[in-house]
């Protein structure tokens, strides 16, 4: 049988295989750039200094949406003061106290399994122990607490990542020379590992930022003619609006809504963006 | 004495971050609690015919969920369909073929749509997609299961290729020059031996695409129109249809604290945890299975 035309058919195969695989990968690729070009595009003409800073007025209709920005500044901080200690402790504890155990394992099997529970299902809980069990209302409080346990998966599992990457050297030196376990992760192990777990804590933050379903029963508000002024109080949130206005709102000008949107993503893009070049600049730095 | 103090904290800190590392399992536990508080009532309430019947319409009380349970599995099923090829074909071409500086390019732009909030996705659905459907497939309505299905797609696409990347890169390079210093091409080698070396970390993926898509909400509450009816064919995806977790979201809102209403939404919640709980659970133990495979095959 003819050797040589049996591998130029097998090299036809390759290459229109290979071109068959790139056009896939430009079918992935090309959205998320075309989104992004499209909504800063149709956005920016909403953007202006009056835009961010005012109240809405007419129903929504026109005016600002401040309220919605500082609801979501309100709400990351929130989820931040709940999720960060817990997470990165929990982190901690994975990475240098757990020992190869049932108990560890059954601990990695709950996260993964934090990680993968539907935010909806998320926002039921929310309501079910922080709303009505422990009486916290529709509030800015409650939404919070939701959300950090939503967040708690990421923010600990690039935590442990990040100090298990510290080599064992560190912790060796630092143990000879008399450091407990905990001086020799607190001065030792977590500042090398900084980086990559303020990376994990705004990767979280980030979804925590963007995420509507928890918050829907547990703090969102429709609309308030007040900034909140408790944690007590709900709150308007740039996800939430988007959807109300997006659906609820008859007559409402596709200029103010691209134009929440795109707050929305820079909001998000910009905290991702944050990560990334911390994590590329500690990687430049690192001497290990 | 200064010792003995900071022997004292120490231990304090210690057990609090001991407490720390436990505190997954307790939220899990509170998690199943919760849903259950508010949910198996909802079997009280409802006969257990009536509560997996056919006809969902709270307001006359028929509280049937299978009409938004086969919703959700027919906008799964098609955003499962659409992804496979789009997010199996990326991670192969970007781990077997694609020069550094692509690859360089291209994963982070997959990121980026990792973390867009499925609001705009769906805010996108209502302006573009669903119009273009509209018209392309001359329907009454664009919001349809398709349209979900397509946004979903979208949804899940970061997580199939970012995992089934790490799957295809962590195959010993030596199965690899094995195959090419038998004489098989590029091609032949990612195909018949990378990718099946792989196929349990591919299977990972999937699960684990298949989990974000089901417990997917806004996008698909904001696209999918709504109606909960029964898919009855192959038509179904390119008419209205409605998923458990839209129906969640969209309906908690009006229901009175402690109705037969509101106990159905926390039963639906259940299933939800009970999906994801399986999706996930069979998700690491197929990784955990190819590690120790690929251990003793390399040892």
């Amino acid at each position: 049988m003819n050797l040589i035309e049996h591998s130029r058919r097998m090299k036809q195969v390759e290459v229109l295989g290979i071109n068959l695989l790139r056009l896939i990968t430009l079918i992935t690729a090309v959205p998320v750039i075309g989104i992004i070009i499209f909504i800063l595009i149709r956005g920016l003409p909403a953007i202006s200094w009056e835009f961010l800073s005012q109240m809405p007025r007419d129903g929504m209709r026109a005016g600002g949406i401040f309220p919605a920005i500082i609801g979501t500044v309100y709400l990351t901080l929130g989820t931040a003061i709940f999720s960060v200690p817990l997470g990165v402790a929990a982190g901690i504890y994975l990475a240098e106290y757990a020992s190869d155990n049932t108990a560890t394992r059954l601990i990695r099997i709950a996260i993964i399994n934090l990680a993968g529970i539907p935010s909806v299902v998320y926002g039921l809980f929310g309501l079910g122990l922080f709303v009505l069990f422990l009486r916290l209302g529709t509030s800015i409080l409650a939404a919070s607490l939701t959300l950090s346990i939503m967040t708690l998966p990421v923010i600990i599992s690039t935590t442990e990542e990040a100090l298990r990457s510290v080599p064992n050297a560190f912790r060796v030196v630092s143990t000879s020379l008399g450091g407990t376990r905990w001086q020799t992760t607190w001065r030792i192990t977590l500042p090398q590992a900084m980086p990559g777990v303020i990376t994990g804590i705004i990767l979280g933050l980030e979804r925590a930022a963007g995420e509507t379903a928890p918050i829907l029963f547990t703090g969102a508000a429709f609309f308030l003619p007040r900034l909140p002024a408790s944690p007590m109080d709900a709150t308007m949130a740039l996800p939430y609006h988007i959807f109300v206005i997006s659906t609820s709102v008859p007559g409402m000008p596709l200029e103010i809504q691209y134009g929440t949107v795109l707050v929305l993503l820079v909001f998000v893009l910009g905290m991702n963006l944050l990560a990334t070049l911390i994590r590329n600049r500690a990687r430049a730095r690192r001497q290990w | 004495m200064k010792a003995k103090q900071s022997a004292l904290t120490e231990g304090i800190i210690n057990s609090l971050i001991k407490l720390a590392g436990y505190s997954s399992i307790v939220f899990v536990l509170l998690i199943l609690i919760f849903l259950a508080r508010e949910g198996l009532p909802a079997l009280n309430d409802v006969p257990l015919k009536d509560l997996f019947g056919s006809r969902w319409y709270p307001i006359e009380h028929y509280f049937g969920i299978l009409p938004l349970i086969s919703g959700s599995l027919l906008v799964t099923v098609g955003a499962i369909l659409i992804a496979i090829p789009l997010g199996i074909g990326t991670a192969v071409f970007l781990s077997e073929f694609s020069p550094v500086w692509l690859r360089n390019l291209l994963k982070p732009i997959i990121e980026i749509l990792a973390g867009l909030p499925s609001v705009v996705l769906g805010f996108l659905g209502i302006q573009i997609v669903a119009p273009f459907f509209r018209r392309f497939f001359d329907l009454p309505t664009g919001l349809t299961a398709f349209t979900g299905a397509v946004l979903l797609a979208l949804i899940s696409l970061p997580t199939i290729v970012s995992i089934a990347e790490d799957a295809l890169n962590t195959v010993p390079p030596a199965y690899r020059q094995g195959a090419l210093a038998l004489g098989a091409t590029n091609w032949q080698t990612a195909w018949g031996v990378t990718v099946p070396a792989a196929r349990s970390g591919l299977l990972t993926a999937l699960m684990l695409g298949i989990g974000r898509s089901i417990g997917e909400t806004m996008a698909v509450m904001m696209v999918t129109g709504n109606a909960p009816v029964l898919p009855s064919g192959l038509n179904a995806l390119f008419m209205p249809a409605r998923t458990m977790t839209a129906t969640i979201a969209s309906e908690m809102g009006e229901v009175a604290t402690g109705s037969p209403h509101y106990h159905v939404l926390f039963f639906i919640g259940i299933i939800l945890f009970l999906i994801s709980l399986v999706v996930n659970l069979t998700a690491s133990s197929l990784t955990l299975r190819s590690r120790k495979r690929a251990e003793r095959l390399l040892s």
